[in-house]
């Protein structure tokens, strides 16, 4: 298939010059940020020379360092499971047809449309009746199992497209030469699908370090993630110490789209 | 008693999943209907087998909770902040009539449609620079998109806050070229502007994807057929793209008409919006079924624009 | 030799593979519609018919991807209908190859091996040596990617061949290949199975691939086998109308049997021709174009004043090593191959003309 042709003349440099403008909008806000995370003044936004003095802040506020550290463990645990489990709802939807297939497609889909503030309600209700009924406390456990709710999701989505793309006749092929369904699966079609996973591996332990509405909502007192803190930090007023805090995530976010696309190399073993 | 029935159930669970992974012959004999019958509903089974775990957490931790806010904005407001469960009503419901309600969602659906169009406008013509490009730029170019899509979304939206704060960057700006200073920070403006950075990827994305799998000779074809350039774009390159448009457009509308912590990091004190108001409701006012009401009417709008996104734009993303 | 085998005749132990009574049913649709088929031990068996006709699905049965609705299925004398692909000693080259696309040659040749629990330099030395037979020494590292289609397929061989199948199935192999790398991989096929002994049981919708590579040929249509042959089976003695018409090209011509020498066609004109059917029976008189012979009006032999029929050519088409003429015969067009060679007399559109034929070369297939 052809492309679409090339623009000519006015209307080839006009489009350019949006493409830029639409990049400097994408990435000057970052480096501001980035500029006034070692800037030495209280205000923000002001330039008071160069300081790192903010980083050290940070590296020193344990309320700060603590929150970091339950960010981290809940992404880990909510990765490691909604993997798992994304996983095995990608193979069952892409591979079998089962009873209650449609409910259980329609059912993984709707986390993903369904808009923040709407699931966060949700869980809100749903952990403090069972709170009531179970006598649990709401914390790292009720933020753990509300990310892995939404990263199932993901991670199954992404998983699913990878499966899509491989050639099934693969799988039987292993099978022709004597591979059991499982030794099958295990050495043609996981590494197969690898990249995929650890695509949507890396999708939700960014979604779950992201999460602000819903952890807010399903977080017990004095449990915090950094991004909630954080958070009730700028309502509260805002210091450069969150300049420095927000460069912190800014760069785990960095570490992480390189990772993914790192995973996107992978793909040059097409399986179609 | 109780131990040794549920010890009962787990090795019935144990022995179903067995079976559903192991093949129901293995030794050699002549296929028969039964057989295959038997072959096919172990085979479902063991789909359904490796479904479950995801199914069931899904419903406990997905629709019951969804239920529940159903349930809620049925009950009634308790003098304690809770709900009470006995008495039902529609009262909720009703109350989204009132006008503060009727001004909240007027603004939030203005704002969402706002932030919709501008993205829009936007990105089409980037997205359709991109489809011209050559498949390494291309490449490259849509790479420095996620970027911005994978970073997180608090530290977007405060990085705006950080320009447009008082005597902040863009305040200075202003005043450096004339205008004197500027305070954007706190009104609809940062909001809308705070929205569409942070959804802006959503409509690039299946905009780009659309455009690009059309073929260019059809616009050729026009502009051999007399259409000139805006005509082929009219009547070609717009009602091809169509379905990324739909699709691009209900990705940012949905999450903008819903958004909490953009309004609540850029926009002011006034101005309340639906996402904010919502929360407010279970945070701060404590009530409970209004705010579950307002929740299921959003997830509705929601539910109405995916059946859209789907009949129309497909799975274009 | 080149007799048309029983369908059911009775299974021998020697029998690569026996058929009997499958039938494939997926939902509503009868993909495989009861078949009876025996392939014997170092057999080449071709598979032939459109898409859709259940070749295929009898293939896939037989590798055990499939499972029959109902039926025995034998390789060589032991019941395998219900077991698992990984149960059978068969292999097979798939449609465009399904080559392991993470793993080298040398572990997707070796693959079949490891799965049997052979040790990995034992592995890797069986898979070296077929890697040779197929001639791909020093490509052992490359991946399937970095192979080209004909270096594809054979990786394809050599991965199934490995393993020492007892039959070994291909489904459409030389499908995703160009027409010059076909033509040699058909002679490098057929010389393979000659050098091993092993049955080779192939599909094909290409009926001149089936033609020249195999012992016998099956053909398919909507399910159901309508012949099993020798290629001069097929050709020359067509079973019914279908196979006729799909191997070769063909003239069918309408007629109804008079009485076991005589048929009647269309026009009234009678022909010479043998069957056995009843009279009054509809039946079709297939004549390949090339056994007809072309002459001007009146010029048909004596001897063949019975097989013989008038006609105005209609169009002449130059194909260098032959001519192709359509004559209308007053109620039909009949197509006619002549030699272009030397002093063979061309005729032009309007040219009165005369056809004739030997006896034998017609053939009265069954509506």
């Amino acid at each position: 298939m052809t492309g679409i042709t090339e623009p000519r003349g006015m209307t080839k440099a006009s489009l350019r010059g949006i493409s830029w403008l639409v990049y400097v909008f994408f990435y000057a806000p970052i480096l501001v940020l980035i500029i006034f995370s070692f800037s030495d003044n209280r205000n923000v936004g002001v330039w008071g020379g160069f300081t790192t003095s903010w980083y050290a802040d940070f590296a020193q506020d344990s309320k700060l360092t603590g929150a970091l550290s339950n960010s981290l463990q809940i992404a880990v645990v909510a990765t490691l499971i909604s993997v798992v489990l994304g996983t095995m709802a990608a193979l069952a939807l892409e591979r079998f047809s089962f009873r209650g297939k449609q409910v259980f497609d329609a059912l993984l889909y709707l986390p993903v449309i369904i808009p923040d503030v709407t699931m966060a309600v949700m869980l809100l209700l749903f952990f403090t009746q069972a709170a009531k009924w179970f006598g649990f406390s709401k914390g790292f456990s009720t933020i753990a199992l509300s990310h892995i709710a939404f990263c199932i999701s993901f991670v199954s989505i992404v998983v699913r497209a990878r499966l899509a793309g491989m050639d099934d006749k693969l799988e039987e092929a292993a099978m022709d030469l004597y591979a059991s369904r499982w030794q099958a699966f295990r050495y043609v079609t996981l590494p197969l699908i690898m990249p995929g996973i650890l695509g949507g591996a890396l999708l939700a332990m960014t979604l779950s370090l992201d999460d602000v509405v819903i952890t807010q909502f399903v977080t017990g007192a004095g449990w915090s993630t950094l991004p909630v803190y954080v958070f009730s930090l700028i309502r509260k007023g805002v210091t450069p110490l969150i300049n420095a805090v927000s460069v912190v995530m800014l760069v785990a976010s960095m570490v992480l789209v390189a990772l993914s696309l790192l995973t996107q190399r992978l793909r040059g073993d097409d399986p179609a | 008693m109780v131990g040794s029935g549920r010890q009962l159930g787990g090795s019935r669970l144990v022995t179903a999943a067995t079976e559903a992974l192991t093949d129901p012959a293995l030794e050699a004999a002549v296929a028969t209907p039964e057989f295959e019958l038997a072959n096919i509903r172990q085979r479902k089974r063991r789909g359904l087998l490796i479904a479950l775990p995801a199914y069931i957490y899904l419903l406990i931790f997905f629709a019951v909770p969804l239920i529940t806010v159903i349930i809620y904005s049925f009950a009634t407001r308790n003098r304690f902040g809770g709900a009470d469960l006995n008495n039902w009503n529609i009262d909720s419901y009703r109350e989204l009539g009132d006008d503060l309600i009727r001004t909240i969602l007027l603004r939030s659906a203005g704002l969402a449609i706002l932030t919709t169009i501008i993205c829009l406008l936007i990105s089409y013509p980037f997205a359709y620079y991109m489809a011209t490009r050559s498949e390494k730029v291309r490449n490259l170019m849509l790479v420095f998109v996620m970027i911005p899509f994978w970073t997180n979304f608090l530290v977007r939206n405060y990085a705006w806050y950080v320009i447009l704060g008082t005597d902040g960057p863009f305040s200075q700006f202003t005043e450096f070229i004339g205008f004197g200073p500027t305070r954007v920070l706190f009104t609809q403006v940062a909001v809308v502007l705070g929205l569409v950075y942070g959804f802006l990827p959503f409509m690039i994305l299946p905009l780009y994807a659309s455009i690009e799998r059309i073929d260019g000779r059809l616009i050729e074809a026009s502009r051999d057929l007399y259409a000139n350039g805006w005509q082929a774009f009219r009547n070609v390159l717009w009602p091809l793209s169509l379905p990324g448009v739909v699709a691009g457009s209900i990705l940012v509308f949905i999450p903008s008409l819903g958004a909490y912590v953009t309004p609540h990091i850029l926009g002011g004190t006034k101005g309340t919006l639906l996402g904010s108001y919502i929360v407010t409701q279970f945070l701060t006012a404590r009530n409970l079924p209004f705010g579950a009401a307002m929740s299921t009417v959003l997830m509705i709008i929601m539910l109405a624009a995916t059946i859209l996104y789907f009949r129309k734009g497909g799975r274009t993303l | 030799m080149g007799e048309t085998r029983d369908a059911h005749e009775t299974t021998t132990a020697a029998d690569a593979v026996a058929i009997s009574g499958v039938t494939k049913r997926f939902g509503d649709v009868v993909a495989v519609d009861n078949i009876d088929l025996n392939i014997a031990d170092g057999e080449f068996f071709a598979m032939l018919g459109p898409s859709g006709c259940g070749k295929t699905t009898t293939l896939r049965m037989i590798a055990g991807l499939e499972f029959p609705t109902q039926g025995s299925l034998k390789i060589f004398g032991d019941e395998v209908g219900t077991l698992p692909p990984n149960k059978r000693p068969v292999n097979t080259v798939f449609q465009n190859y399904a080559l392991f696309p993470h793993m080298n040659v040398l572990d997707n040749v070796s693959f079949g091996l490891r799965m049997q629990n052979v040790g990995r330099s034992e592995a890797a030395d069986r898979a070296r040596a077929l890697i040779k037979l197929v001639q791909l020494e020093g490509m052992e590292r490359r991946k399937p990617s970095q192979l080209s289609g004909g270096q594809q397929q054979r990786v394809a061989l050599a991965r199934a061949l490995v393993n020492k199948p007892k039959v070994l199935l291909l489904d459409e192999p030389l499908g995703a290949l160009d027409l010059k790398l076909r033509q040699e991989m058909q002679n490098e096929l057929k010389s393979l199975q000659r050098e091993l002994g092993v049955s080779f049981v192939f599909v094909t919708h290409d009926q001149e691939e089936a033609l020249t590579m195999s012992d016998r040929i099956a053909v398919m249509e909507d399910g159901r086998l309508l012949q099993v042959g020798s290629a001069e089976d097929l050709y020359e003695r067509p079973a019914n109308r279908f196979v006729a018409d799909f191997i070769g090209q063909t003239n069918l011509v309408d007629a109804t049997v008079a009485d076991s020498d005589t048929i009647v066609l269309g026009n009234g004109s009678k022909v010479r021709a043998t069957t056995s059917l009843g009279s009054g029976s509809k039946v079709a008189m297939s004549l390949r174009p090339e056994a007809i012979s072309i002459g001007p009006r009146g010029s048909a032999p004596a001897d063949h004043s019975e097989e013989s029929l008038d006609g105005i050519v209609s169009s002449s088409t130059y194909l260098g090593h032959a001519v192709d003429y359509r004559v209308s015969v007053d109620w039909i067009d009949l197509e006619v191959r002549a030699g272009a060679i030397g002093a063979q007399q061309r005729f032009s559109p309007g040219d009165e003309v005369s056809l004739w034929w030997d006896r034998a070369a017609n053939w009265v297939v069954a509506d």
